[in-house]
């Protein structure tokens, strides 16, 4: 069974239809790229797995159970994370912090609990700090635990962005345009960055990118998006090759 | 616990036991007549109100323009109360406790019926929408005549809040908001300012804990109106009027969004600075909201911006300050 | 029914005021995002210029009014540069708290200059009653519908026609954008300010003259009302300003001629309510969803 699964799915704005008969499985461990030019319709496929849209027509699956009406949270707590296009932090809170709200479903005291401080709440804090600011050094980003995430560099925000959407535990990590701005030195260490949670998270991911050169040397399969259909599918190799990709990308 | 936060605790708990000796010492010695023991337990009032919308405007970052509203449900219900139960032969502290926690319930039911479609709506709505509620409240509690005098004014509430019961509800208020917005749910609340979006992404039940913080805000001001209430002994609709509401942000947003102890000392500044105007007579308000246009030029993110005054804090000034100036001793 | 229809009338009349005043807070709204709480009080001032121009001169009404909408149109100006221009980069709730302060402001000033007690509006237009058919309606009530309606389509056509409308409503659009097309951006801010203090004004010399009085705080309640006008329109948008003034002058005057009194404000606010909850942005305004 896939981890995650789209069956036809399309998106109907008003007269537009900006995804059309969208189909899409992905499998425990695999990374898959999700490509195509700007307006194709990627961003509007990534907000509906994560539940910001509603799809007008199809389903999608998280480990067999549909999550289609499903709230975003909801979402989350099913498996799925994801990181955006213009990185969305927490950004007047510490870097500590923002992981912390993506653990909070790992935390359990009651409100009540919370405002005597009976001991669930001290146990609770102090498992969440210690696994956060391990968490941290996964990423090396531990120094930085009690800065504002507003003051980090453009590059470690968005791996904080991803590191927090780690933090929710999810089976599948759907990471919006990682890429976006970053100088090349940056992109390197965003590279470096996925290579490690392949080695040490057992998650799926998926990526969104229009750089097609940059999805090529990580990605197991790719998925090219045109117009809010699928022209291509296949190993990097076989849609390099895809005349019709070529077309999009190259013009006639 | 650690060290360092259980010497914070210690510390805040001597300095509110000293505040309070401090007080009483002054009062019992006839330094603070009645009109200034008034005027602190108004301070106290406001403190209330004040922390309770900032839990509401600045952590949850939802702002709300009707939080008179909620005080004036809470003003009622607790008065009521207290009414019905002046003659039963209970102590007076007790009709006082009983009177507030209906005071909190209702105040809080009536914020989840407001906050749960009110909410929806973002930033300027919102503040519009709570506007209106605000006003409905006051205008159903004027058209309750049977109930609560209408525009005649309810009369004959028990005068049973003194300085000493309203200065500990105020320390309680202030210790349950501190601890609430230093836990897993304040965090949540605190996100939802930060983006909301963002906050749905990691899994935080968004609707859930933006009514939660609403509720528990109004339930606050319900718990300052009843205070209010029975320290004045005597209610009329019009106390709760947009202005009001509009006096508790103005304290909010002096003080700092998101600061509670910005909202303490805001609280204390905005209400002694009228009353200590009162030499000026007509001119009072007019340099009151003077001073309000300077100090939002001058400090547009309030006193603390979104920082809590801490001893901590000020000795670690204290000693950069001073660290500072022996280096240059020995240069 | 004829009592219907004569409410009618006095309904659009009121309604009128109530547009006037909403069209400055909906301009203002739609060019800074701000809710200018000082409005209400600029409409005061307009009242009060009216006042004092009548009893010191001989002046005619249309030279009364214009001389008050100039004069209130500087007072916005000057209050934008002053108050708001420096909070143009602070967080909005801050402006929010200055027009709050200003409107305090503006109050008090009037208070000490004026004293709190209402001065009567000497008679500007003579009143006699017309007859429409079965309907009599007053000189008065006939003017502010007319000047009304003049000066809407004035702006109207301003606002579409000419250069400094379409900087107004390319600022609103996109201020950043505008700015790159060499459009001025603080004179079109101030520009705005003085069209809309000007029609407050004007709001403020026919209220006053309806209702006889001017006094410090007049301001309040129908800036309020107004503002609830706009909002329920659409704030922002200038259609929606005057839709939302005549429906709330309607429902206000309707509901006072068959309901209770106490209850006009509980209805007026009601109906904004459920505006909201149904369609959060009023009766004109477009749905818009944050990106993501």
């Amino acid at each position: 069974m896939p981890l995650l699964e789209a069956t036809n799915i399309c998106m109907q704005f008003g007269g537009l239809r900006a995804v059309d008969n969208f189909n899409l499985e992905i499998n425990e461990h695999e990374l898959v790229g999700l490509i195509g030019p700007n307006g194709a319709g990627k961003t509007t496929v990534f907000n509906m797995l994560t539940g910001v849209y509603i799809p007008t027509e199809g389903d999608i699956k998280i480990d067999g159970s549909s999550v289609v009406g499903k709230k975003p949270y909801e979402i989350v707590r099913a498996g799925a994370a994801r990181t955006f296009q213009n990185i969305r932090l927490f950004k007047d809170l510490t870097v500590l912090d923002n992981i912390k709200i993506a653990f909070h479903n790992e935390l359990h005291y009651s409100t009540l609990e919370g405002l005597l401080r009976l001991p669930r709440y001290w146990a609770d804090e102090k498992h969440a700090t210690e696994a956060c600011l391990a968490f941290l050094d996964i990423f090396d980003m531990a120094d930085y635990a009690d800065n504002l995430a507003r003051n980090l560099p453009y590059g470690k925000q968005r791996k904080l962005e991803i590191a927090r959407a780690l933090a929710t535990k999810p089976k599948i990590l759907m990471l919006d345009e990682p890429a976006a701005g970053m100088n090349p030195q940056e992109t390197k260490e965003l590279m470096d960055t996925i290579q490690l949670i392949r080695k040490k998270f057992d998650i799926a991911i998926l990526l969104i990118e229009h750089d097609m050169n940059l999805v090529m040397g990580i990605c197991e399969r790719i998925v090219v998006l045109d117009y809010g259909r699928i022209i291509a599918k296949g190993t990097p190799e076989e849609t390099k090759n895809n005349p019709d990709v070529i077309r999009v990308y190259l013009g006639e | 616990m650690n060290r360092k936060m259980l010497k914070n605790y210690i510390i805040n708990l001597i300095v509110v036991a000293l505040i309070y000796a401090g007080i009483k010492v002054l009062i019992s010695a006839g330094v603070i007549n009645r009109y200034y023991e008034g005027i602190i337990i108004f301070i106290m009032i406001n403190i209330i109100l004040a922390t309770s919308l900032n839990l509401a405007t600045g952590f949850l970052g939802q702002l709300t323009l009707g939080h008179a509203g909620f005080m004036a449900a809470g003003a009622y219900v607790s008065a009521i109360t207290a009414i019905a139960l002046k003659n039963s032969g209970m102590p007076n502290l007790l009709i006082l406790i009983i009177s507030l926690i209906a005071a909190a319930i209702v105040s809080a039911l009536v914020g989840i019926a407001i906050g749960i479609p009110a909410l929806r709506l973002r930033g300027d709505y919102l503040a519009i929408i709570t506007l209106g509620f605000g006003e409905m409240i006051r205008v159903i509690i004027n058209n309750l005549r049977g109930l609560t005098g209408g525009a005649q004014g309810l009369t004959g509430i028990p005068r049973i809040a003194t300085f000493d019961n309203v200065f500990w509800v105020t320390a309680l208020v202030i210790l349950v908001l501190y601890r609430l917005t230093h836990s897993r749910q304040g965090r949540a609340i605190v996100s939802i300012r930060e983006d909301e979006i963002a906050a749905e992404a990691v899994g935080v039940k968004t609707t859930y804990f933006k009514v939660l913080g609403f509720a528990i805000a109004a339930g606050f001001a319900g718990v300052g109106g009843g205070l209010y209430a029975h320290y004045l002994a005597f209610l009329d609709p019009k106390i709760f009027g947009f202005m009001r509401s509009v006096e508790i942000l103005v304290i909010v947003v002096l003080g700092g969004m998101g600061s509670l102890t910005g909202s303490i000392f805001a609280a204390i500044i905005l209400t002694i600075l009228p009353e200590a105007l009162r030499s000026f007579s007509d001119y009072r308000m007019l340099l009151y909201s003077f001073a309000l246009v300077l100090m939002m030029i001058f400090r547009p993110i309030g006193m603390f911006g979104t920082k809590e005054f801490s001893w901590q804090g000020i000795y670690d000034r204290y000693k950069m300050l001073r660290d500072a100036v022996k280096r240059r001793e020995k240069a | 029914m004829v009592l219907f229809l004569q409410q009618l009338i006095n309904g659009l009349s009121v309604g009128s005021i109530y547009a006037l005043i909403a069209l400055g807070y909906t301009m203002v709204y739609g060019i800074i995002k701000l809710i200018n709480f000082a409005h209400g009080e600029i409409m005061m001032a307009g009242a009060y210029f009216a006042f004092l121009i009548a009893v010191s001169t001989n002046l005619p009404f249309v030279a009364v009014m214009l001389i008050s909408m100039v004069l209130a149109a500087v007072l916005g100006v000057v209050i934008e540069r002053v108050a708001y221009k420096p909070l143009r980069n602070a967080p909005r709730i801050s402006l929010l708290i200055t027009a709050i302060g200003m409107s305090l402001f503006l109050q008090n000033l009037a208070l000490v200059i004026f004293r709190a007690d209402p001065k009567i509006m000497p008679t500007l237009i003579a009143k006699h009653p017309i007859n429409i058919g079965p309907i009599q309606v007053g000189t008065v009530t006939l003017t502010t519908l007319v000047l009304s309606i003049i000066f809407m389509v004035i702006l109207d056509v301003f606002v579409k026609k000419t250069k400094p409308g379409k900087a107004m409503r390319a600022v609103s659009e996109d201020k950043d954008a505008a700015l790159l097309m060499g459009i001025n951006v603080d004179k079109t801010i101030s520009l705005t300010f003085a069209i809309g203090s000007a029609l407050g004004a004007l709001g403020g010399v026919l209220y006053g003259i309806t209702y006889t009085q001017v006094y410090p705080t007049m301001g309040i309640l129908p800036g309020l009302k107004a503002f609830i006008a706009a909002v329920l329109g659409g704030i922002g948008l200038i259609p929606g300003a005057v839709l939302g003034g005549f429906a709330v002058g309607m429902v206000e005057t309707i509901s006072k001629a068959y309901l209770p009194t106490q209850w006009t404000d509980a209805i007026v606010f009601g109906i904004l309510i459920v505006v909201l909850l149904i369609k959060p942005t009023g009766i004109l305004g477009k749905n818009e969803k944050e990106k993501v």
